[in-house]
């Protein structure tokens, strides 16, 4: 129907056009969100909210930043840090965002494993948010590239020779990704790109993808409980809050939710103001020089568990286990073959398994910011078989868990 | 009914246009993040091999890697020549030896650092360990250190070019 009438009010003439009550129904105030839920459900709003902060942030650096090889570390400790006012706030909102997400993001993850939120209709939601941790994990490391420091350029040249595949040598593929035989202006060139166009709107569509995902099957709750959505929404709707097992998006659980962002902020900011050098590595303070690798390279703290499993391999073995563990995750909804989704300390077996995994990634993490020696490197040996060795059992352990 | 063909038609159409633009598209941006014609002509260092001193290790650089050259002392000969795999990766240049490879660890290829006490590289990313005539001695690495592409002229060594001597290494999967 395009039948419009003389608008009563700004609302209505804009109600006329785009529905906005409607959308406002739809995506807030009708969008229902189960009581019983705990302080672990507010992570996605914090990731929203760092995610914008990187972005804010982003904007300001991409202003005064030079992606050239000469200018690159010039432009960021120089110009950004010295000359732009406030440059320092950006610069250091943007480093610590970057590490912290991961923080959020970890903790997320492993909220929706122990609640069993990754099941029963609710696979996609879990599909989506491990593609996202893949495409922020190109966004982290891509952005580590451009202050074009030492640790830069070594990153870059360490992870880029992984796409030799050991001992298939495709040495041309790795030529292909840098442009050039060393990481040099055409490598800056194109991860710049990749950190501030392609990859960005990449995150941007996963996260819409993610939203969407969560739509039908709703977020999950403590107890894993299957809630009826349209019969509790209708109980609330007539009156019976009380009763209702479920709350409005937006403001019932928004308000909860913003709580937690502003304890959250709060932490963010003392780490961005007080602390912000653990997102600083030291050795990216010296400009990139192709002639001398820094004593110990070591990766971001986030990926230091994956790093670990690839380290005391041999290269082809370390890089098939490295492959594994960064596509395994992707696969637990499929692994899992337990009909329960309730919280894991109750599904017996399945419980140790989440705790052996978190203690064991917290393991790998350790050893992996250790330098290779001696006991570290049994410890690290170890603990990456575990981890295999746990994935490979996934299967079967809960096969044999019992109906709760 | 004659409809529906048609618009089957169309369909198969606008898909085989479509089809062939993707194609072109795919070649053109794989094309594009090749590296570019300057990059690959600048690709020929010469050194002078007269200059270097026994014992004493050299960083030289050719397409923006280090090349490691390291002139063998008669100690380092010796111990080179107990071993077969050591002594064919030498190089043989107006009679003395050297050592001369590209400075980059077969892992991951960060540069190990040479270790005057012991006469031999350690890489400190994943703790891969060479001997003085670049071979090997403690895995992640897979191999010794590659030997670039060079041809013999006199007293000199021009990287980038293949001459018969390390053509013969490549044939022998002594180098890669």
């Amino acid at each position: 129907m395009a039948h419009f009438t003389k608008a009563t009010s700004v609302k209505d003439w804009f109600n006329q056009r785009l529905a906005i009550e409607k959308v406002e129904k739809v995506m807030m105030s009708e969008y229902w969100i189960p009581k019983n839920i705990n302080f672990l459900w507010a992570m996605g709003m914090v990731l929203v909210i760092t995610f914008a902060m990187l972005l804010v942030s982003g904007i300001f650096l991409l202003m005064y930043y030079v992606p050239t090889v000469d200018g690159a570390f010039d432009s960021v400790n120089y110009t950004i840090m010295r000359e732009v006012d406030f440059g320092w706030l950006w610069r250091h909102v943007h480093g610590v965002a970057a590490s912290v997400v991961f923080l959020i993001i970890y903790i997320h993850m492993f909220t929706g494993i122990y609640y069993g939120s990754y099941k029963k209709g609710r696979e996609m939601i879990w599909i989506s948010g491990m593609l996202l941790f893949v495409a922020f994990s190109a966004e982290a490391f891509s952005g580590y590239m451009l202050p074009w420091g030492q640790m830069s350029y070594w990153a870059g040249m360490v992870i880029t020779n992984l796409f030799a595949g050991g001992s298939l040598h495709a040495d041309g593929l790795v030529e292909w990704i840098r442009g050039d035989y060393v990481p040099a202006q055409a490598f800056l060139g194109r991860f710049f790109m990749l950190h501030v166009l392609l990859i960005p709107l990449a995150i941007i569509g996963l996260i819409a993808l993610h939203f969407g995902a969560l739509r039908i099957p709703h977020v999950n709750n403590q107890d894993g409980e299957e809630i009826d959505f349209d019969e509790e929404a209708k109980k609330y709707l007539d009156g019976k809050k009380a009763e209702s097992k479920v709350m409005r998006f937006a403001n019932d659980f928004m308000a909860k939710d913003l709580m937690v962002v502003g304890v959250f902020l709060v932490f963010f900011f003392y780490l961005v103001f007080y602390n912000y050098g653990f997102a600083m590595d030291p050795v990216n303070f010296d400009p990139a020089d192709g002639l001398s690798t820094p004593a110990h390279i070591y990766p971001e703290w986030y990926f230091l568990w994956s790093y670990e499993i690839l380290r005391p391999f041999n290269i082809d073995l370390g890089l098939v286990l490295f492959a594994f563990a960064q596509v395994i995750f992707v696969l637990l909804p499929f692994l899992d073959r337990s009909p329960n989704s309730v919280p894991a300390n109750r599904r017996g077996l399945f419980g140790i398994w989440f705790w052996v995994m978190i203690v064991n990634l917290i393991v790998l993490t350790a050893m992996g910011k250790l330098p290779p020696e001696g006991i570290f490197s049994t410890i690290g040996l170890v603990s990456a078989i575990l981890f295999v060795v746990q994935w490979l059992a996934l299967p079967f352990i809960t096969k044999l868990e019992k109906k709760v | 009914m004659e409809n529906n063909s048609r618009r089957g038609f169309m369909g198969k159409a606008f898909g085989a246009v479509a089809g062939i633009g993707a194609v072109g598209s795919l070649y053109a941006m794989k094309k594009s993040w090749d590296p570019l014609p300057s990059v690959k002509a600048a690709g020929f260092t010469t050194l002078d091999m007269s200059i270097y001193e026994e014992a004493v290790m050299v960083t030289e650089k050719w397409r923006g890697k280090p090349i490691f050259v390291l002139k063998q002392s008669a100690e380092m000969l010796k111990k080179a020549k107990e071993n077969p795999r050591d002594i064919e990766r030498l190089v043989e240049v107006d009679g003395s030896h050297y050592m001369m490879c590209i400075g980059l660890c077969t892992h991951l290829g960060c540069i190990p650092a040479f270790r005057q006490d012991k006469n031999d590289f350690k890489c400190a990313c994943h703790g891969g360990e060479f001997d003085a005539s670049g071979m090997v001695q403690l895995v992640p690495p897979p191999r010794g250190f590659d030997i670039p592409p060079f041809r013999i002229d006199g007293t000199k060594l021009v990287l980038g070019e293949v001459g018969p001597e390390w053509q013969a290494m490549k044939d022998n999967g002594i180098t890669l």
